[in-house]
């Protein structure tokens, strides 16, 4: 059971959390002047990443805030977890359908 | 009699005699022995018989390793089977029962499997069993009866157990030489430690050796550290607890049996508990098993590890035999020789190597020794009674003749030792063969962990001490501890430690002709399935397993997966760290279902939530439905009464006067801000900004993927001010589905959302004379057409009190809800229900509500919809806005969404008139169609309309909008069909004149 670090809240366990898939893949602007490969590219297009994997979490159980974790899904190890509005300079926005 | 026990010696209370029954007969041991022990005590050879040749088995082991003695414990509702008698404790009117063998271990029917045994090869139960399926149900029966590994009890378990939440600086696995050592090193720096250990004691080997320490038997250092380690306030120590899980982030659960060592009368409190532990830094000290040597016939019992052997003879004072043969292929075996020759048993030793340190010591000893031999065979049904010893010419690609027979009551075997690699697998870290060892030893671990002693290779006793305090150290100072010195204690007598490896001991025939050389007991898998199973092209370990049940048992391999590795290797050409090893699962033993559930059984199993209401609903006398955690209120019977005569009784009196209903169930989230209207524009489908103050409207919201995902009342409270209602189910999702948006993807909109779910409590009141009740006890606000109309909210004074007062309708009828705080809701209730008996209100349940809301078409997301339905699907197109964009609206022009074959709703009527369909029933055009049928749709509700008169159903059909009028059919469980019309999901009131009356 993961032990995750609520930017908020600090350490909790990980059944206080739901998961919330990729993170990063922002919304397209006008999902109308995309083509209907674009739009189902956002839609279901995800990485699986092997290794390092940024994605969303949120702590249902307790604060209910929605934030960003950095995990290695072969090891489970947690890199980082931070907040969504202050995203590092070195993550960039890695969506590809904007 | 316990004729196998010595005078004296061993750890066993001779004062404290325990009488035992082991199927069915009278023994007795003592205090301080396991059932292993004390039935090696008593002569008892055979404990089982093997799964599939049903071949008489012995105690092999001392620990969790064994695979043979599998027993069931105990009687009634409290017996617990799968046990290892190597690990139950003897008390005074313990029953046990072999699990393996019918009818009985010593008279065994199957056993003629093992006459065909070569019939009964790797793959068999796939290849013959399985084919045809038809017959699996009939084979299984049979295999499962004679295999058996135990009977749960029919009865609840009557026994308590619990689960304890904890945290540690160092949390110590083991708690023999290293694991003891390390808990001295960590808990004098003072860091905060547990230490659990699976036996009663803590010590581990150390109970078991004649080694000495600083001069003095070492149970004594066991006993002054363990005395140390108890008066450390930092330090919790745990015997008769098994580290059985090692998951992410350092969190371990540790299988506690508080009571199950104790006579009954004497048991209180919890049986077991389950430790979870969220620990800085972990130490594995879980030692080393021993390996068994592959060759003929090296089952029978009487056939016992080497250190199994040593551990009978020094902690239990049980000497297995009187004539001993220790064949071994390292050093380690020399001192179960000394052990045996000490407990005055004639010793002779077997050696593949032709020369050895332990050689030279024991020969000077006057036991004799044959180097460079191996045991090529052994001889005897019920237990061995011989030996047949061969020169070994060190090729195993060559076959041995057998020269030498000695005779023998025991044979102490030992093909070196392997790690318990087990939890730093689980934690997972990778396992490394290391060629000087001959073992798979713990490499990286990506948690904070180390291993210490022999379960990282650290054979000698010396090595596994300062192996332990170096990892207690670290752990402490890697916690933030300022480490101390610690001595460790001086070994006398170190004992030399060379191996030669020898995985395959050839017989005087090819390996796949000679007599059977088990590699895994439990499985009766043998050289020869291995062998078999890479002839027939399975070259992945894995592959292998699954394919001869290698290492599949209840030991989990702990015993012959190493062997079962290096003949596989040996028969693909490759190298065994090549092949690999298999993975390594929780629970390292097994564990109870008892202990992981709990106290989360009966009441505590789930959380049940209830409404404000709820009190008022149990006196009413009505059944309650499940749905999510709430308890809701099913139907309320009259007496005499069923489902369908209440149901039908509510429906009616709702339609043609007055219904009262417990609405509180529905999720409720407030939405406040200058955003809130933006906000809400791009998650619902309809126009939200054209909403004037005081109204309502009906509101969905999809998936991106433009599906329904849940539906509510909306209503507009102030400018900035929102109130949603959603389905009961959904609450949760829906408010943290809104928090995903607003915090991921549109942080700048100024939007604040509140759950009142709980703090709120609604009532519905439907009817034509629910407006003239709430006049009748007093209502603040305007109620007619005029002032209040249908689809809109009004703060009110009802009764005396504060309520919001909604003029909705989810049963098509003239209908209010009212809300208002949890703690007036039961006031509210008895006030309309006095109310409204001029009226003969009624009280409806969910059973009612449905019906009700199928007659006017309206759908249940959830129930009727399942994720794949779209608003256009449903029939709600008119709900989707041009004039915006909303969540999920691109998708519903993604072609798949524009299909016209998509399933769409309809209603579904019974030709007959009387059937009332099966929920989930399949639709056919002809259902007289070649198989597999053609299905066009199937049926989501069903229900009998008292107030038409007919059944009626909902359904989803491909097309279905321009099947209306057309004949399917829906499919009956016994395959037989009803004739169905379809037509407009819409049964009632189709023009919606009753809820604007
Ligand atoms: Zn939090």
């Amino acid at each position: 059971m993961l032990l995750i670090a609520c930017p908020y809240c600090g350490e909790r366990a990980e059944t206080e959390f739901s998961y919330g898939g990729e993170a990063g893949i922002a919304r397209p602007k006008d999902p109308h002047a995309l083509s209907d490969e674009q739009w189902a590219d956002y839609l279901f297009m995800r990485k699986n990443s092997r290794g390092m994997h940024r994605e969303l979490w949120n702590h249902a159980q307790g604060c209910r805030r929605w934030f960003e974790v950095e995990r290695d899904t072969v090891s489970y190890v947690i890199k980082e977890c931070y907040e969504i509005a202050t995203p590092a300079t070195s993550r960039d926005n890695q969506s590809r359908a904007d | 009699m316990q004729t196998n026990r010595l005078d004296t010696g061993g750890r066993i209370d001779r004062s404290k005699p325990a009488g035992f029954r082991f199927d069915g007969r009278k023994l007795q041991g003592y205090t301080g022995d396991t059932l292993a022990s004390a039935l090696l005590a008593n002569g008892v050879s055979i404990v089982g018989r093997s799964f599939k040749l049903h071949r008489p088995r012995g105690i092999v082991g001392s620990g969790a390793e064994e695979p043979n003695a599998i027993m069931q414990i105990g009687n009634g509702a409290s017996t617990c089977p799968n046990l290892r008698a190597t690990q139950v404790e003897l008390y005074d009117g313990l029953i046990a029962r072999t699990t393996k063998g019918w009818p009985g271990v010593n008279y065994d029917i199957a056993a003629i499997n093992d006459v065909f045994g070569r019939i009964f090869s790797a793959g068999f139960y796939y290849k013959t069993f399985m084919r045809p399926q038809s017959l699996w149900h009939v084979y299984e029966k049979f295999i499962r009866r004679s295999a058996g590994f135990g009977r749960a009890p029919a009865a609840a378990d009557p026994d308590k157990y619990e689960h304890l939440n904890a945290h540690c600086d160092v949390l110590i696995a083991g708690g023999g030489p290293a694991g003891l050592a390390a808990a001295l090193a960590a808990g004098r720096a003072g860091a905060r430690v547990i230490i659990a250990d699976e036996q009663n004691e803590f010590g581990g080997n150390l109970l078991a050796t004649a080694a000495t320490l600083d001069g003095a038997p070492a149970s004594d250092w066991v006993q002054q550290t363990t005395a140390e380690l108890s008066a450390m306030d930092n330090v919790t120590a745990l015997p008769r607890s098994t580290v059985f899980g090692y998951f992410d982030s350092n969190f371990l659960t540790i299988a506690e049996r508080c009571t199950d060592h104790l006579p009954a009368i004497e048991r209180s409190g919890s049986r077991e508990r389950v430790w979870r532990v969220r620990a800085a830094q972990v130490v594995l000290a879980q030692g080393a098993f021993e390996r068994p040597l592959v060759f003929c016939n090296n089952d029978r019992p009487g056939i016992m590890l080497a250190s199994a052997v040593s551990t009978y003879i020094n902690r239990y004072a049980v000497r297995t035999g009187e004539r001993a043969v220790v064949f071994t292929n390292n050093d380690s075996a020399y001192q179960t020789a000394i052990d045996l020759q000490r407990a005055g048993a004639d010793v002779a030793i077997v050696d593949s190597r032709r020369s050895s340190a332990g050689a030279t010591a024991a020969i000077a000893t006057g036991i004799p020794v044959l180097s460079g031999h191996v045991v090529v065979d052994t001889v005897g049904r019920k237990g061995i009674k011989a030996v047949r010893v061969g020169r070994w010419s060190g090729d195993a690609t060559q076959t041995v003749d057998a020269t030498i027979t000695i005779d023998c009551d025991v044979l102490a075997m030992s093909g070196g030792w392997s790690p318990a690699v087990h939890l730093q697998s689980q934690a997972g870290g990778r396992n490394e063969w290391n060629d000087e060892l001959q073992c798979f030893v713990p490499g990286e671990s990506p948690q904070e962990n180390r291993v210490a002693g022999s379960g990282r290779g650290k054979w000698s006793l010396s090595d596994c001490l300062e192996d332990g305090l170096g990892a207690g150290k670290d752990a402490a100072s890697r916690s933030g501890y300022t480490p101390v010195d610690v001595e460790a204690p001086n070994v006398d007598t170190e004992e030399p430690a060379s191996m030669e490896p020898l995985w395959r001991v050839p017989a005087s025939q090819p390996p796949d002709r000679c007599p059977k050389q088990f590699i895994d007991y439990q499985n009766d898998t043998s050289v020869a399935d291995v062998r078999l199973a890479a002839r027939e092209g399975y070259c992945n370990v894995e592959h292998v397993k699954r394919y001869t049940a290698l290492g599949f048992g209840t030991d989990q391999g702990k015993l012959g997966n190493i062997n079962g590795m290096a003949v596989l290797a040996e028969s693909l050409g490759k190298s065994i760290p090549e092949v690999g090893t298999t993975t390594f699962r929780p629970a390292y033993t097994p564990v109870t279902f008892g202990a992981l559930a709990g106290e989360n059984v009966g009441e505590l199993f789930d959380p049940v939530r209830t409404t404000a209401l709820h009190e008022c609903h149990e006196a009413a006398g009505a059944p309650f439905e499940v749905v999510g955690q709430w308890h809701r209120p099913w139907y309320f019977p009259q007496p005499g009464e069923d489902l369908h005569a209440a149901v039908n009784r509510e429906c009616l009196a709702t339609r043609n006067s007055l219904g009262i209903m417990d609405a509180s169930t529905l999720g409720k989230i407030d939405v406040r801000g200058p955003d809130a209207v933006e906000f809400l524009e791009r998650i619902y489908t309809h126009n939200i900004g054209k909403m004037s103050v005081g109204r309502c409207a009906y509101g969905v919201l999809l998936g991106e993927d433009g599906m329904l995902m849940d539906d509510g009342v909306m209503a507009r409270l102030g400018e900035q001010r929102f109130y949603l209602t959603t389905t009961t189910g959904g609450a949760a999702a829906v408010l943290s589905w809104l928090e995903l948006w607003l915090q991921t993807e549109w942080p700048e909109l100024d939007v604040f959302l509140t759950s009142l779910t709980d703090q709120f409590s609604t009532i519905a009141v439907a009817g034509p004379n629910s407006r003239r009740l709430l006049m009748k006890i007093g209502c603040d606000v305007d109620l007619d057409n005029a002032g209040f109309p249908f689809m809109s909210v009004r703060d009110a004074e009802l009764a005396g009190m504060p309520v919001q007062l909604f003029r909705v309708s989810f049963s098509g009828e003239l209908a209010f809800e009212i809300n208002l705080s949890s703690s007036d809701a039961p006031r509210m209730w008895r006030t309309l229900m006095q109310a409204g008996e001029e009226f003969g209100i009624t009280p409806y349940g969910t059973e009612t509500m449905h019906v009700l809301r199928a007659e006017k078409g309206f759908v249940i997301i959830g129930q009727d919809t399942d994720g794949s339905v779209s608003p256009v699907d449903a029939g709600m197109s008119w709900l989707l806005s041009k004039e915006k964009d909303f969540l999920g609206k691109r998708s519903l022009s993604r072609p798949d969404c524009a299909r016209e074959d998509r399933k769409q709703l309809v209603g579904v009527l019974s030709a007959d008139g009387t059937t009332v369909l099966r929920e989930g029933a399949q639709l056919v055009e002809d259902p007289h169609a070649r198989q597999p049928v053609p299905m066009c749709g199937h049926v989501m509700s069903s229900y009998y309309s008292a107030c038409l008169g007919h059944p009626i159903a909902l359904g989803l059909v491909a097309g279905g909008r321009s099947k209306k009028g057309e004949t399917l059919y829906a499919m009956q469980s016994d395959g037989s069909s009803t004739a169905v019309k379809i037509v407009s999901p819409v049964f009632y009131d189709p023009k919606s004149e009753r809820q604007n009356d």
